[in-house]
């Protein structure tokens, strides 16, 4: 399996590559972690007759809270994500979501901006990005913008960036007191996407009732899912086993998935159910012991 | 056992460390793809997207514009030198390159030759093919039916894909006990087809030098006589004879059955090296691995099992489906079109028995080889596992007593089974009695009960299984016409040290290891002295190769019978040396000595040196010798395991928590070796029984056909195994020791199945056909109204 | 293009199409061939080798996004004659079978202990599943790993 002939562009600054993302336009593909383009390049499913390596230009790897968001550079490896102690104390939806994605060798190359802007929607990053209303920081030949996530994912590998833009930047709301998430995913091996997988992020109030849930789905629709009538039915309320129970049904009949190899629409939309309980459960009790 | 031999010998029973390892460890293996000549080309081949079409043309004109291309080959062009056909195992005919119409999806359609790797591959990508889609069929049942697209279109009086019948057993006594039975209990049990997927895929580097008429051949063979026999026999015509090839396996990166068969990759570069006297390299990748090459099991099977009301076992009937895609290319002994499979008596004493196998051609790759499995044999145990817990489900019995009940016992053996085999030698409740203890089997039980009371799902399988390795007598067993003999050659040099050659082809079994030890343990010279060497047809002896386990039987025991000549004519010389009768001198492993005298002695090393130096007048110099050892019969390997799974009724995912693995395999050679032959054949059957399978759509789509789909376990899915065993030497073996590579893998997927449906039981659910994926026991758990 | 890059503290210099595969510059064209290809999917990992130190799959990098940095493959492990305690681990507890994994999981397991000196068998497991190995069912790939971790905490307690 081997990739068809390419032009290799190595620009050492985010300005020398909005600028050839620019004139280079549909020719060029951006080369991160290159743990999806270069799998699909080695298959020609893709024969970008030019490729734009960002890995060489500075600046982009970080993992910084301050000013109540965690941010996190475009190019940071999913590695990076699992070892970090802000993510793993603090953020425990995001430190679940990379530890399960792809393996670890992968993870040792793969970015979490790549992640995103690939737009499979059997990655893991975007449901979990969902959950968290996260925002991304795209720049391109004129300057810098903010996007939130609900509106970055226009269709299956395709969003918002506009065409030489980059995603450079992902921010993450600092948790309130009395938050948690966790994500939850079925894969029928390690190194396999999510059959189905959840992610659920909540704040609780001091009596235990919900204010704010966030709950988003990988790999059960042609984009992540936002399960926004499933957040919607907890708010306000508290997590008895009647409340996970209508909110996983709400989710489930939020996801449209498609039948293959790992299953039927029909399992799917179960798994849905299943994991949005077992996600809102833990989430709840990761909640509880941060006041 | 206690070793005979000082563990500086390091014959029989001592788990020395691998002479193969301090290669491997360092990078410094040679397998296939690390061979690398000058002036090599190569090989990159065009593959069909079509499961069965007409080729209407082959547009080769941008490919031979591609830099780098030198050559596209097409079937009309081996059609010159009638190459295009040639012929499998088991005497059908299998396409090396089409002329007018392709079978399968991913048959090969054409080869580019280039002079990089790279470059073959843009002119595979250059080139265009126009097809013209036939009618498929992918379901065995269907391509029975009247009016079925006939497939074989290129025999002439093939008028259905009907293969062959096949039956085995005494069907009137069979059907008799059937009628007369109080129960029986009937089955579809469905074996889907898996692929070895050795991390090495297959390959070679063909080299015909054109000065000399000489071709050698590196590649990834488990035979390579046979395949040298198998090239001069279909190319002798275009000038290949036996002497002027050789055959060279290196290094090989597993095997499993799947380098057994001879692809038309191999065929086009020796072809394109006869052609253009460069060295040819031909690598397939994993997904050319996985679509094209030979698969095994797709049976299709119906059982019926028959007991008596106190739950004596009486009789089994079996009729089978085999799809063997377009050809028949098992690698099965000729005179077997379904291999062993009618040793699914298993463990069992039945009075009688009946099979029915009928051989399907469909727009399938072909195959029926094996998968770490000696030929069918897991179909054979899968079957009369999953059929006599059934049985005794249905009795209300607890299973491990009612195989205890029904197993032959010790006293039976030699024990000739209602189909016809001789089973050497065996003592099956003494392995299961074992496995019950190692795990604690009445408090699982109890377990389970709790649990159950409690709303969760776990099970406890069983699975008793009866392996027949070491093919074998030559009076039955032959492939080709070949007889299924092996052998071994020694040459003990004058300093002591030795080297020994071999037919067979280790691909991670250890051979350099555990064959040393045999004669170690026959010659007291120590294993490291002595080097053994395979693979190689200019020098090794010939012999059948290596796979259904058939190593340690067969070659192993010409190991034992060669090294038991050479000392034959040692006591010659070493009475000559101490003036003493041959009579008068005993041996022990390293020293001839006189009897009565224990301090006069000769050591194996002063008799090779006198061998040399110093031999008696009328007997000839030197110290070596050849066997080629023809078995008696068969070796049949047992055990029993035992494994727990915890179900997720929110997700249908089982969990395998424990298994225990008790196999008798008779005298042990290397303990360590055969642990690992024995951890690595247990995740071997735990694949096809939770992960792997390699389906087809109905336009003949392969499904999991990439490592993406096709779902090879990693460490995490693994379990920690647990192992024992027991032993019960071969009677007929000169080491009394049986084949064990494939045991686990034929023993444990009905392990698992059987504790997924003890699991569910209680619900009504009888049987689930592997792989057991959460989709399935989702489906299942969710018509049985079990949901989280 | 030309790279440079440092392969087990040797500099090496090659001319590279831009679309070569990081595993054919080390195997094809430097011919350290203890590396090997397993797959056309990134799931085997017999490709394994340490760059600046992390295990990556070499089959899913170009050459060119090696250049200037520093790798590490299995032919590195042998120090001045001296084999490293998970080469010893791995024949002790007989982790390998046919070897054609074993490179990759020496790699990883090497990166692994260097970050967890004392690994619990789970721990193990996890960060060898970007590896497949077909013969050995792994246990004792993990004893080899345990082996080399006892090793090298003696090594370090002197
Ligand atoms: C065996 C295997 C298993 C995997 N399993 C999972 C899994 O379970 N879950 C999961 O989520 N992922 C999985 N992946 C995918 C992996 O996480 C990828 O790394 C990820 O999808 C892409 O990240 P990358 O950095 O490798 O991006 P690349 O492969 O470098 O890039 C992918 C695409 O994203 C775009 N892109 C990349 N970076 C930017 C940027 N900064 N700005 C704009 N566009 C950009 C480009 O168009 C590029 O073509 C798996 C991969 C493999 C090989
Ligand atoms: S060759 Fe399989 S992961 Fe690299
Ligand atoms: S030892 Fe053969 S693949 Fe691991």
């Amino acid at each position: 399996m081997i990739p068809a002939a390419f032009e290799y562009h190595a620009p050492a600054s985010l300005d020398d590559a909005t600028a050839l993302l620019a004139r280079l336009g549909e020719e060029a593909k951006i080369l991160s972690g290159g743990q999806s383009l270069i799998p699909l390049m080695k298959l020609r499913l893709s024969s970008p007759p030019h490729v734009v390596d960002i890995n060489g230009i500075p600046g982009l790897s970080y993992i910084r809270e301050a000013d109540g968001v965690l941010a996190i550079g475009a190019l940071t490896r999913e590695s990076e994500l699992e070892e970090s102690e802000i993510v793993r104390a603090r953020y425990p939806l995001l430190h679940d979501t990379c530890k399960v994605i792809a393996d670890p060798l992968v993870r040792n190359l793969a970015t979490i901006g790549g992640n995103l802007a690939h737009a499979d929607p059997a990655n893991d990053h975007p449901a979990t990005m969902l959950a968290l209303g996260a925002e991304v920081v795209a720049r391109g030949p004129s300057g810098q913008r903010r996007l939130p996530i609900a509106s970055f994912f226009t269709g299956p590998f395709e969003t918002a960036l506009a065409p030489g833009e980059l995603l450079v930047e992902i921010r993450i709301p600092a948790p309130a007191a009395r938050s948690g998430g966790a994500y939850f995913k079925l894969e029928r091996k390690v190194g396999d996407f999510a059959t189905a997988a959840v992610a659920a992020q909540l704040t609780l109030r001091s009596d235990g009732a919900v204010e704010q849930a966030g709950i988003a789905l990988t790999n059960v629709g042609l984009t992540p899912i936002k399960a926004v009538q499933a957040e919607t039915s907890l708010r306000g309320k508290r997590l008895d086993d009647a409340t996970i129970a209508q909110a996983a049904r709400l989710a489930s009949a939020a996801s449209e998935p498609a039948a293959d190899l790992r299953g039927s629409v029909a399992y799917k939309k179960d798994l849905v159910r299943v994991l949005t309980g077992r996600a809102l459960r833990k989430a709840a009790e990761r909640a509880d012991r941060r006041r | 056992m206690t070793p005979r031999t000082s563990l500086d010998v390091g014959g029989m029973g001592h788990s020395i460390k691998r002479k193969e390892d301090p290669r491997f460890i360092r990078g410094k293996g040679t397998y296939v793809d690390d061979v690398q000549l000058p002036g090599m080309l190569w090989l990159d081949i065009v593959r069909s997207p079509h499961a069965h079409a007409k080729i209407v043309k082959i547009d080769t004109a941008a490919a031979l514009a591609t830099p780098g291309v030198l050559a596209v080959i097409t079937g009309q062009d081996l059609a010159k030198y009638n190459l295009h056909w040639m012929p499998t195992l088991m005497s059908d005919t299998q396409m090396v390159l089409p002329v007018d119409k392709v079978m399968y999806q991913a048959q090969e359609v054409a080869a580019v030759l280039a002079t990089s790797r790279y470059a073959a591959a843009d002119g595979a990508a250059a080139v265009t093919v126009e097809y013209e889609p036939l009618p498929v069929v992918v379901d065995p049942k269907k391509a029975l039916e009247p009016g079925a697209p006939v497939l074989r279109t290129d025999k002439k009086d093939k008028k259905d894909n009907h293969i062959w019948h096949w039956e085995w057993g005494d069907r009137a006594a069979t059907d008799r006990a059937m009628a007369e039975a109080d129960v029986t209990v009937k089955q579809d049990i469905y074996i889907p087809r898996i692929h070895v997927a050795s991390i090495e895929t297959c390959g070679c580097v063909a080299h015909f030098d054109k000065v000399n008429d000489k071709l050698t051949v590196w590649m990834t063979t488990q035979a390579p006589h046979a395949i040298r026999t198998v090239f001069a026999l279909v190319a002798g015509h275009v000038g290949l004879q036996e002497h002027k090839i050789r055959i060279i396996s290196p290094d090989i990166g597993g095997g499993f059955g799947g380098k057994v068969p001879v692809y038309p990759g191999y065929v086009i570069a020796v072809a394109a090296s006869v052609l253009t006297g460069k060295p040819v390299k031909w690598i397939e990748d994993r997904m050319e691995n996985l679509q094209a090459d030979s698969f095994a099991r797709d049976y299709h099977i119906t059982a019926e099992l028959a007991a008596k009301k106190d739950g004596t076992l009486t009789a089994l009937r079996i009729k089978t489906l085999a799809d063997h895609g377009y050809t028949d290319a098992a690698a099965n002994p000729s005179k077997f079109p379904a291999g062993l499979f009618h040793v699914c008596t298993g463990s069992y004493d039945l009075k009688a028995a009946h099979v029915e196998v009928d051989g399907v051609y469909t727009n399938k790759p072909p195959g029926g080889i094996a998968y770490r499995c000696s030929f069918r044999v897991t179909e054979a145990v899968h079957t009369i596992e999953r059929m006599v817990d059934l049985m005794a489900h249905q009795l209300g019995q607890d299973p491990a007593q009612f195989r205890l009940q029904n197993f032959v016992k010790p006293e039976q053996f030699p024990y000739k089974s209602a189909l016809g085999w001789e089973y050497d030698s065996g003592n099956y409740g003494g392995a299961l009695l074992k496995a019950m203890e190692q795990i604690d089997y009445a408090r699982l039980r109890k377990e389970q009960q709790e649990k159950r009371q409690r709303g969760q799902l776990m099970g406890i399988g069983i699975s008793s299984f009866t392996e027949i390795v070491g093919a074998g007598p030559s009076k039955h067993f032959d492939i080709l016409g070949l007889k299924m003999f092996d052998s071994c050659e020694i040459r003990i040099h004058p300093t002591g040290k030795a080297i020994a050659r071999f037919g067979t082809k280790s691909q991670g079994q250890g051979h350099e290891t555990t064959y040393a030890q045999i004669l170690a343990e026959e010659l007291g010279i120590p294993a490291r002295d002595i080097q053994v060497e395979e693979g190689d047809t200019d020098t090794a002896p010939y012999g059948l190769g290596t796979y259904a386990s058939r190593s340690t039987p067969v070659a192993g025991a010409a190991a034992a019978v060669a090294a038991r000549k050479v000392r034959d004519k040692a006591r010659k010389i070493a009475a000559h040396l101490m003036e003493v009768a041959e009579q008068d001198l005993e041996w022990e492993p390293g020293k001839f000595s006189v009897k009565g005298a224990p301090d006069k002695f000769k050591t194996i090393q002063d008799i090779a040196f006198a061998a040399y130096t110093n031999h008696p007048q009328g007997l000839e110099a030197g110290l070596e010798a050849v066997s080629y050892y023809d078995p008696p019969n068969l070796t049949y390997p047992f055990g029993s395991y035992i494994c727990v799974v915890d179900i997720d009724a929110g997700t249908g995912e089982v969990k395998v928590r424990r298994f225990v693995a008790i196999d008798d395999c008779g005298n042990i050679i290397n303990p360590m070796i055969v642990q690992g032959q024995i951890h690595g054949g247990l995740t071997m059957g735990l694949a096809p029984a939770l992960y792997e399978e390699i389906s087809y759509d109905d336009n003949g789509n392969i499904q999991g056909g990439s490592f993406i789909d096709y779902l090879l376990p990693t460490a995490v899915e693994t379990p920690k195994w647990e192992t024992g065993h027991t032993v019960t030497p071969s009677p007929h073996h000169p080491l009394g020791a049986k084949g064990v590579g494939e045991s686990a893998t034929v023993g444990a997927p009905a392990a698992i199945a059987n504790a997924v449906v003890d699991a569910l039981w209680h619900l009504g659910v009888r049987h689930i056909d592997i792989p057991i994926t959460p989709a399935k026991v989702w489906k299942v758990l969710r018509e049985k109204g079990v949901t989280e | 293009m030309r790279v440079q890059l440092s392969i087990n503290g040797e500099k090496h210099e090659a001319d590279v199409e831009p679309r070569l595969l990081l595993v054919h510059l080390i195997r094809d064209v430097l011919r350290l061939t203890g590396t090997h290809i397993g797959c056309d999917t990134t799931h085997c990992g017999a490709c394994t080798v340490l760059l600046e130190g992390r295990p990556v799959k070499s089959c899913t990098m170009f050459a060119v996004q090696a250049n200037g940095k520093s790798l590490m493959t299995v032919e590195g492990l042998e120090q001045d004659g001296k084999l490293h305690p998970l080469q010893e681990g791995f024949m002790a507890e007989h982790g390998l079978q046919c070897g054609y994994c074993t490179p990759g999981m020496l790699m990883t397991g090497y990166a692994f202990l260097g970050k967890h000196p004392t690994p619990t068998e789970d721990e193990i497991r996890v960060a060898i599943s970007g590896n497949l190995c077909r013969c050995t069912g792994y246990v004792n790939i993990v004893k080899a790993v345990q082996h080399a971790a006892a090793t090298l905490r003696e090594g370090a307690a002197r």
